[in-house]
């Protein structure tokens, strides 16, 4: 059964390495689709707040992430 | 008729995507090839592929059976899911916050790894043969899973599917010129060029999937290929000047 568990781990691996990252984007594409579109939103304006969501995600991640590694240095 | 102007993007997406995966593959095959013999290296490498082969063969039709706006979906998510580990990752080498890719560095494990393992005395040299399979296999799947993604859900698989198939080419052609692993190509800028491409890619066919009427239709992919560049150039900024700044932990 090792071989199936580490074959997996792999497969998960490709999408997330970060969980946090891959968390935060989720919710958000959840948002964009689920919430945004009731609240009247016009179709063009979703695909800048899904951009605008994403990039401040991954940003905001990346900068976590350079915070983290300098203080455990 | 392909109109190979329009399917530029995923071309080169794929291409340069699945070079990055090649190049790694190859630093094991070559390894393998060295240290055990250029047979089991190449046997493991073909069967790799042939069973990368059947799984194309397998899972491409079933694909073309699912619903578009659900493929692009899934599709969609997986891919900007992908894209945003490859970039949050190309962003902190570049700032300097984690170490470089080094090809170098990876043949030099490998050789010693199989230099330390038993089991090369029968006529089949299975750790060798396993070896070359495991690591064809790994980044193979990562590039079958690219080029469907990339192109199946604007329908330009057969474009996409040529951009890998140039870059296993290309690599290929390399490591007979060479020899040698491919330390000199600049891996990181390659994954962060990726990283931006799949991100715009996943970012779009979501976008797609959950109803977006994106302004321009396809051409909206450039400007998002540009939002995700500018994002992340400023992050290797923001990055450097955050390391710069914090103090030390003791």
């Amino acid at each position: 059964m090792g071989w199936i568990y580490t074959a997996l781990r792999e497969l998960v691996g490709l999408f997330v390495d970060d969980g946090s990252l891959a968390v935060t984007a989720l919710i958000w594409l959840a948002i964009c689709g689920l919430v945004l579109p009731p609240l009247g939103i016009a179709d063009a304006w979703l695909g800048l707040a899904l951009f605008a969501g994403l990039a401040i995600i991954l940003a905001e991640n990346a900068l976590r992430a350079a915070r983290r590694k300098r203080a455990s240095r | 008729m392909i109109d190979w102007v329009h399917a530029g993007p995923s071309v080169a997406a794929a291409f340069l995507a699945s070079l990055v995966e090649f190049i790694e593959a190859l630093t094991v095959v070559l390894a393998v090839g060295v240290v055990r013999g250029w047979r089991p290296a190449l046997l493991g490498t073909a069967f790799g592929l042939a069973v990368l082969f059947l799984l194309v063969i397998v899972l491409g039709p079933a694909l073309a059976r699912i619903p578009l706006d659900v493929v692009q979906l899934a599709v969609g998510t997986l891919l900007l899911l992908f894209g945003l580990r490859w970039l949050r990752k190309a962003i902190l080498r570049a700032a300097g916050i984690i170490a470089l890719h080094d090809e170098e560095a990876a043949f030099a494990a490998e050789t010693t790894l199989l230099r330390q393992a038993g089991g090369g005395g029968s006529e089949w040299d299975w750790v060798a043969i396993g070896a070359a399979f495991k690591i064809v296999m790994l980044e193979g799947i990562e590039v079958v899973f690219i080029v469907i993604a990339i192109g199946a859900a604007g329908g330009l698989l057969v474009p996409a599917g040529a951009g890998a198939i140039a870059a296993l080419l290309v690599v290929v052609l390399l490591g007979i010129v060479l020899h040698r692993p491919l330390a000199r190509i600049p891996e990181n800028a390659l994954k962060f060029a990726v990283g931006v491409l799949l991100c715009a890619f996943g970012a779009f066919w979501v976008g797609e999937g959950i109803g977006v009427a994106w302004p321009a239709a396809d051409w909206s992919i450039l400007a998002l290929i540009a939002g995700f560049l500018a994002v992340a150039l400023v992050s290797v900024l923001l990055c450097r000047g955050r390391a710069r700044m914090l103090p030390a932990a003791q």
